[in-house]
């Protein structure tokens, strides 16, 4: 056997604590090498060429790059190695950057060390079998979980494409956040008047399959293969049969029994309710913790009223079955709560701002309901304690986020824009009111954001003051806003009639629990990690689960937009083929040392392996042993560490290439 | 609650300077209320300066060392914890020894400069958690008179609850413990908005104007909320509320006079002691307990 060794200097990041000629050097002299070199930049075209070269004229079967993580660029080098006739895997990676050059500043022990990591790869690459990749089928159907705009974006853009998209959305109506909106930056459009025409339209689409008030529960399978469970809570009506007449709603005598979440609690609603007026679909829900039907078996004044007999106490919630060949997670985020938190909470809580208890102190949402036209207060701005026109209004931004003793490091990046355009939309309707602005920083990056902000200091005269707000406190109807200003470097009081905190944004509540069910890892905060954060911003590490919007990190309309486009580009190009290939790198059960314990069974993270009867020519089972499913087996290798037989082996790792290894060490 | 090691009743105590020069009377009531609720402190034997004020803004190393001192004789002596009455040394002491126990570097430094070894845990309590401590039931069983004519603005100022993380025994922004003990005594407590506001602190000294001021807002707010008698846990906040409310008067020339008193003053006067075995009569706003104060103090 002929081995190349090819080592990569990737530029100075592992030249600067590595000899890297001296490795080359040292490689050259072991056995089995038949050629090995050093270069600059072994990812870059003549550094691919180099390799391809090489193969061709020393008539290499098998090749060592010693180079950065095989995340990285095991793929590229791979294809070269393909592309001058050699197996892929054949190919080993010798990690010199992330486990050596970057983590060490010794010269001489990091070269050292180097050396070790590429004799061991030559030892594997020794042993290492040609494999073949597996084809699998492709089920051309979208799941797309999340119906606020990313997921809306989404969703129209694969079925437009021709495809099939399930969507799922958990409220009774899809619109998400942006249907609360009143008017967004930096045009001043009106958010439902862009919006609404587009949730018909996913309503209508003979390709889409919506699912509303419903969740997904439980996700098996793999990319091109998956099979979702999804939950669809009992509306109490009748799909099938409501007509959205909306009697329902005007006769429910139960009008105050709880708070309207879509008017951000500034708002009660009956127990039947459709949640806005332009729902889609236009079909109540009734809410069992309210409805008088549920606590005494009495009422059923919307039974008597719909005189399409639409009312359905007894419905129960169902479960559906999809099969899906990729996924797109659109759960988008929620605002951090000022309350006071419970101690396990990671969030603290603003007691400083009176922990919630004064009614005029809102959050940016609940400013956004009062603005909208079709708000609680038809777009007047009237403080929620007693309906009075706040003549002084405060805004506050960066509550929360980039305060780590709050518990968040990161910034919402939304708020300085909506700050100014509610400060704008304020004075719009306020004409002989101040509004003051607390910031830290004004980030407004983006096409017309930085206007934006000039307009509302220099055309509305909103007044902006640089500095935080250490205290709030009530004084006679008045909220007293103590802060710094830190350009005139003196402290400032001003009394407020109300007071805008634009809370941070955070994850959804059960945002880890969904990434669990689905099998996609989140960072402490709760959001999705993408699998690169420059170069695969839309994917998640999981094969065919993409990310849209701001489950995955706070981000304005226009970025959800385009990143829902881009995961349904992602999807459309999965379904371009019939076929997929996959890894061979899969688990494999020898059935003759199989005792048949199934613990490989348990642990299997994936439900990869089955139990497979083994017969006599008789036809009578003897025997019960593993089988694993090269399908859905990630090649994890849990099985194999697991089974106490040894009798299972991972394609690519098994024991004799990994035992080599550590024997080179 | 940070746990009593031990399971014991034994408290080791710090004095700190204020306990036995301008808050004598802090000291004098809390020996002799703690006393009546059946619980001793020892004292540290050879005590030092806890660091506060000036030790821990000039260096660091010397604000650890100070503190860390204090808490090297509690472990020689055997004791489990300390109670520091004082906010400032309460706070230098639980902070430097976080420090030293969080940060191995601090730690050789402080043990070198101390030639000690810093193995144990000691408990650091304020007056309020000593309180807790021994239960506010005790507070109930053993008291004489139900002080229900008085409305107490507790105020904890800015020392007593922060940092929380590392006090951890109440919130840092609305803090409630103090209101819980005074309610024990049967006085009634008020919401208020400055239980936490600066009062000036150590600005006292060179920038009388800003400690008034400040001050000033804290005992209106207090008044404004239906409050006829302010309490305190700390040396400092009492010197710039009672002391400078003489400078207040000429500055203010409306400002009423407003009793602070130490909460063990106030628990010690619901026990049944008097305002001169308490040391109240030392303070330089006058305070008599008596059925009719709501009528003299509310303006």
């Amino acid at each position: 056997m002929k081995i190349g060794v090819f080592i990569c200097h990737c530029g100075e990041n592992i030249s600067r604590t590595v000899d890297c000629p001296r490795v080359a050097h040292f490689a050259e002299g072991l056995p089995g090498v038949e050629y090995s070199i050093d270069y600059k930049y072994m990812c870059s075209d003549p550094g691919q060429k180099l390799i391809k070269d090489a193969i061709r004229e020393h008539k290499l079967d098998a090749i060592v790059v010693g180079s950065c993580s095989p995340n990285m660029h095991e793929r590229t080098f791979r294809n070269a190695a393909v592309s001058a006739g050699i197996n892929p895997f054949l190919v080993e990676i010798a990690n010199l950057r992330e486990h050596c050059s970057w983590v060490h500043d010794d010269v001489e022990a990091a070269t050292e060390k180097a050396i070790e990591l590429v004799r061991m790869a030559i030892e594997k690459v020794k042993r290492d079998k040609p494999l073949t990749k597996i084809r699998v089928p492709v089920t051309k159907r979208v799941l797309v979980i999340g119906g606020g705009i990313a997921g809306i974006q989404a969703a129209l853009d694969i079925a437009n494409a021709g495809y099939e998209v399930v969507l799922v959305e958990r409220e009774p109506s899809i619109g998400g956040h942006m249907s609360q909106l009143s008017e967004t930056f930096p045009t001043l459009d009106c958010s439902q008047c862009i919006l609404t025409p587009r949730m018909v339209e996913v309503y209508q689409h003979p390709k889409i399959k919506l699912l509303t008030y419903s969740e997904v529960v439980k996700v098996e399978g793999f990319i091109g293969n998956f099979k979702a469970t999804i939950k669809k809570k009992a509306r109490h009506i009748n799909e099938d049969l409501c007509s959205g007449c909306g009697l329902c709603i005007t006769k429910c005598p139960t009008k105050k029994k709880s708070y309207n979440s879509f008017e951000e609690n500034l708002a009660f609603r009956p127990a039947v309710y459709v949640p806005f007026p332009q729902a889609v679909p236009n079909i109540p829900v009734i809410d069992e913790t309210v409805c008088m039907y549920y606590k005494n078996g009495k009422c059923g004044m919307c039974v008597k009223v719909c005189d399409r007999g639409a009312i359905d106490f007894e419905q129960k919630d169902t479960m559906l079955v999809a099969d899906i060949g990729a996924i797109i997670v659109a759960t988008g985020y929620k605002l951090y709560n000022i309350e006071k938190a419970t101690p396990e909470s990671k969030y603290k809580g603003y007691g400083e701002y009176g922990y919630g208890k004064y009614r005029d102190v809102i959050d940016g949402l609940q400013f956004e309901r009062i603005a909208s036209a079709s708000g609680p207060t038809a777009g007047e701005i009237k403080r929620p304690s007693d309906g009075k026109e706040p003549k002084k209004i405060v805004f506050i931004q960066c509550v929360g986020s980039r305060d780590p003793s709050k518990g968040i490091s990161y910034c919402s990046k939304i708020c300085c824009m909506y700050t100014a355009k509610q400060a704008m939309l304020y004075k719009h309707k306020v004409h002989d009111g101040e509004a003051y602005v607390f910031y830290m920083d004004i980030r407004a990056g983006g096409k017309m954001y930085d206007e934006f902000v000039r307009r509302a200091i220099e055309e509305d005269h909103v007044k902006y003051i640089r500095g935080r707000v250490s205290k709030i406190h009530e004084e006679n109807g008045k909220y007293i806003v103590k802060g710094e200003d830190t350009i005139a470097g003196m402290p400032v009081e001003i009394d407020a009639d109300m007071v805008v905190l634009a809370t941070a944004m955070i994850p959804q509540d059960n945002a880890p629990k969904l990434a669990q069910t689905i099998g996609i890892p989140y960072d402490k905060h709760g959001f999705y990690n993408e699998a690169h954060p420059k170069l695969r911003p839309v994917e998640s590490t999981t094969a065919g689960v993409f990310l849209a919007g701001a489950c995955q990190s706070p981000k304005d309309i226009p970025e959800s937009v385009a990143m829902a486009s881009a995961t349904a580009s992602k999807a459309i190009i999965l379904f371009a083929s019939d076929t997929l290939e996959r890894e061979p790198v899969v688990a494999k059960v020898n059935e003759d040392l199989c005792a048949g314990c199934f613990y490989c069974k348990k642990v299997c993270p994936f439900g990869a392996i089955e139990v497979r009867d083994i017969k006599d020519v008789n036809g009578i089972i003897y025997k019960e042993v593993a089988y694993i499913n090269q399908g859905v087996c990630q090649g994890c290798g849990t099985c194999t560490a697991t089974c106490l037989s040894k009798s299972i082996e991972l394609a690519g790792f098994n024991n004799e290439e990994i035992f080599a290894e550590i024997a080179a060490l | 609650m940070k746990p009593l090691t031990g399971g014991n009743m034994r408290f080791g105590y710090y004095p700190g300077c204020s306990q036995i020069s301008s808050a004598k009377e802090y000291d004098l009531s809390l020996k002799k209320v703690i006393g009546n609720l059946g619980v001793s402190l020892d004292e540290l034997d050879d005590w030092s300066c806890c660091g506060a004020t000036s030790g821990h803004v000039t260096n660091h190393k010397l604000a650890n060392g100070l503190a860390m001192r204090n808490i090297m004789l509690a472990d020689h002596q055997g004791l489990d914890n300390i109670v520091a009455p004082c906010a400032a040394c309460y706070n230098r002491l639980i902070l430097s020894q976080y420090e030293t126990f969080n940060h191995p570097e601090i730690k050789s430094e402080i043990e070198e400069l101390l030639s000690t070894k810093f193995e144990k845990d000691i408990g650091i309590f304020n007056v309020l958690e000593l309180f807790m401590k021994i239960g506010l039931g005790k507070i109930v069983e053993n008291r004489k008179r139900e002080l229900s004519n008085l409305n107490v603005a507790c105020y904890y100022g800015c020392l007593l609850v922060r940092p929380a993380d590392i006090t951890k025994f109440d919130d840092a922004e609305e803090p409630t413990s103090m209101e819980r003990i005074v309610e024990a005594t049967g006085a009634k407590t008020v919401d208020w908005n400055h239980k936490v506001e600066c009062c000036g602190a150590a600005h006292s000294i060179a920038r009388r104007d800003i400690v008034v001021d400040l001050s000033k807002k804290i005992i209106d707010d207090a008044i404004a909320h239906g409050a006829n008698v302010m309490v305190v846990a700390c040396p400092m906040c009492h010197t710039n509320l009672d002391m400078r409310q003489r400078t207040m008067k000429k500055v203010y020339p409306g400002h009423k006079e407003f009793p602070v008193l130490y909460l063990t003053e106030l628990v010690g006067l619901s026990l049944g002691m008097n305002e001169k075995e308490l040391g109240i009569d030392l303070h330089y706003i006058d305070f008599k307990y008596d059925d009719n104060i709501i009528k003299n103090t509310v303006a």
